[in-house]
């Protein structure tokens, strides 16, 4: 009873919410793909904490707990070579693009084996054998790079696509318009993900944007835009599909605005202290993972035994990747302290 | 060997660069249909499309993060900034993405773009049009940054910079543009990070580079006149500084003078001291020199603009104190 209740609350103050159906062209197969890896994000950043807390890894780290069905909506339709520019919050889209959770965990070790040789981080990881182009300290800076990438395709004529993700913080960057503007000037092969989590660390969106509907951003610029429930994979993925066959077929680029809510602090040791956390409680309800696995099963699309062995097959892989990190790889040597600051192996001191 | 001007030399090295690789382009404001306020890439555009050469709007943070993101994914941009003052709004993504992706990738990417920027005093064009800020970039770790001052040079150095995979900031003096010089026919490149001695002396080293170097020269001048032999050392590339030049020059001189034309506070002609007094304190005779701009904006006014700079007389003060 309290449930619906809420339910019914949500639905009131959560303007972007949807009920789920499942989309015209999405296979069973596709859903239990898709489950399976918004799990394995879950489970990648519900271990990482711990790990923090036990001095294993250290540094800033944001989890993308309850942002997965956004990233993992849209980079389903994706390619290989396509590519993805991403935020300071990147670990899921770097598994939601296919990358190693070993080597992404062996990097949050500072490991030699990691990612990026121990020399980025958690902010910094990338993945450029799957087209993943780093997650960034800088907030909204991922944007016109991504572009770039876009800018790539256009001057090539090659029909790859790129997605760039970044959140209401990053949205207020100026470089962010200046890109979008480029976007639709050249009808360049970008899809804008604005993960709209409503707070810039401690700040409101409602304190510093005069209009809270971000994707009316992309309007102004000439860029078909939508606003989607981004707890809602369903329609993400519905969203994402016109997006990026926009995109690969030349017509340009597309604004989404997945709208959500920050439901865990800004970083892993973020207590939330200057909000109002019984407002967030509620919305745990409608979590992604959650609720498509309820949906799925109401609608008979997947069993209890099946989300059972999802779950069991996602820890498994997370436990494996930390025994990797922890055990089987080496710190970087400290000879090779200037590598990688020019290429080549040039050397300037 | 043809004589051109150093503005054409920079077309001719776009020009060969654009033919021999599909991934370069240009970007920047009015570089298409204008060819550039000083002409530079006039005709580009006609010649390799509106793909390969690209007129931006007025978004230097942006359009620069675009060159980047396009080097990170294999292409080789030559991105122009109007003016080196315009350099401020596109320092996010040289400073933290550029210059910082290949260490921070751990080698997964490069950023192979260059930028290229006109910088320097000349023409009354104010504060914010004549600014020597190559000195900011020095510091970055990742960076190169080349300040050529012939046509030969320019030429050679830029195409070395196109080819290169680290990101490269090209500082054009607008003085120099006019400048003729030699250039070969055909394919050459010249390495970064070698500098070039413009005179050979016994006295005084003087280290500069780009229009300094051809205000030195007029010092130098003069004071060979009363027997004083200058060595005049051009940098070319101040990231990576080739210090071998530098100090085996002054092995045979025992003096030196820093000269640069930004202010000197904070500037490198510091760095090259301090670096030469930590490497070759016993080589010197005498306390090393600096000459650089007075610690203010550029002034608009003929006058004020004049004292602002270096000019030959500040030059020959300082090379005296070396010898006094």
């Amino acid at each position: 009873m309290k449930k619906n209740k809420e339910l019914e609350a949500i639905k009131k103050e959560f303007t972007a919410y949807k009920e789920m159906y499942v989309p015209d062209g999405l296979t069973t197969e596709e859903q239990l793909k898709m489950y399976s890896t918004m799990v394995l994000i879950r489970k990648f950043e519900e271990s990482v904490k711990p790990l923090w807390m036990a001095n294993k890894v250290h540094g800033y780290y944001h989890p993308y707990i309850t942002l997965e069905a956004i990233g993992v909506g849209i980079i389903s339709h994706l390619r290989l070579a396509d590519y993805i520019g991403s935020t300071h919050r990147g670990h899921g889209h770097v598994i939601a693009k296919g990358g190693d959770v070993n080597r992404m965990m062996a990097e949050l070790f500072g490991k030699d084996e990691g990612y990026n040789r121990g020399r980025g981080g958690s902010m910094h990881i990338a993945d450029m054998s799957v087209g993943m182009l780093g997650a960034t300290g800088i907030v909204g800076a991922a944007v016109a790079p991504a572009v770039g990438s876009a800018l790539r395709s256009w001057i090539k004529r090659t029909d790859d696509v790129t997605v760039v993700f970044f959140g209401d913080g990053g949205a207020n960057a100026g470089s962010i318009s200046e890109s979008m503007n480029m976007a639709a000037a050249w009808k360049l092969p970008v899809v804008f993900v604005c993960e709209n989590n409503q707070w810039a660390i401690a700040t409101d969106i409602a304190r510093v944007t005069g209009e809270h509907d971000l994707y009316k951003r992309g309007i102004g610029f000439g860029i078909p835009s939508y606003q989607v429930d981004g707890f809602n994979i369903y329609d993400m993925w519905e969203t994402s599909k016109k997006a990026i066959e926009r995109a690969r077929a030349g017509e340009g680029p597309t604004f989404i605005e997945a709208k959500t809510l920050r439901l865990l602090g800004h970083h892993a040791t973020d207590d939330n202290w200057y909000r109002d956390m019984t407002v967030v409680e509620k919305y745990w309800q409608i979590e992604p993972i959650k609720r498509m696995a309820d949906f799925m099963l109401e609608n008979d699309i997947i069993t209890e035994e099946q989300l059972r062995k999802i779950e069991e097959e996602a820890i498994k892989k997370v436990e494996a990747a930390i025994e990797y990190a922890d055990t089987q790889c080496s710190e970087p040597s400290l000879d090779s302290f200037y590598d990688f600051v020019y290429t080549d192996g040039e050397i300037i001191e | 060997m043809a004589i051109i001007t150093l503005r054409e030399s920079i077309t001719q090295a776009m020009r060969e660069e654009l033919a021999r690789d599909e991934n370069v382009f240009i970007m920047g404001c009015d570089v298409g249909l204008r060819g550039n306020p000083f002409g530079i890439t006039k005709g580009l555009m006609k010649e390799f499309g509106e793909r390969r050469v690209i007129d931006t709007p007025i978004s230097e943070a942006a359009f620069t993060g675009l060159g980047v993101g396009a080097a990170i994914v294999g292409m080789r941009p030559l991105v122009e900034i109007l003016y080196a003052d315009f350099l401020t709004l596109a320092m996010d993504n040289i400073v933290n993405t550029a210059a910082k992706t290949s260490y921070m990738f751990g080698g997964q990417a490069n950023v192979p773009i260059v930028i290229r920027a006109p910088f320097g005093v000349g023409g009354g064009v104010a504060a914010q049009h004549s600014q020597n800020n190559e000195n900011w970039f020095v510091h970055v770790p990742g960076l190169k940054v080349i300040t050529p001052s012939t046509p030969y040079d320019m030429k050679g150095m830029l195409k070395s910079a196109i080819r290169d995979n680290s990101p490269v900031i090209c500082f054009e003096h607008k003085r120099n543009y006019s400048i003729k010089g030699e250039v070969p026919e055909g394919e050459y490149t010249i390495p970064l990070g070698k500098a070039a001695i413009r005179r050979e002396g016994k006295d005084v080293t003087i280290v500069t580079y780009s229009y300094m170097t051809y205000v030195s020269e007029e010092a130098a001048k003069e004071l060979e006149k009363e027997g004083i032999s200058i060595e005049i050392i051009d940098l070319r590339s101040l990231l990576p500084l080739d210090y071998d030049t530098v100090m085996a020059s002054i092995a045979k001189t025992n003096r030196v003078v820093v000269v640069t034309e930004a202010p000197l506070r904070g500037s490198i002609a510091g760095e090259i001291v301090g670096e030469i007094v930590t490497r070759g304190f016993d080589l010197l005779d005498a306390p090393p020199q600096r000459v650089g701009s007075k610690n203010t904006p550029i002034p608009y006014n003929e006058n004020l603009e004049r004292l602002c700079t270096p000019k030959k007389e500040d030059i020959i003060a300082a090379v005296r104190k070396t010898l006094e």
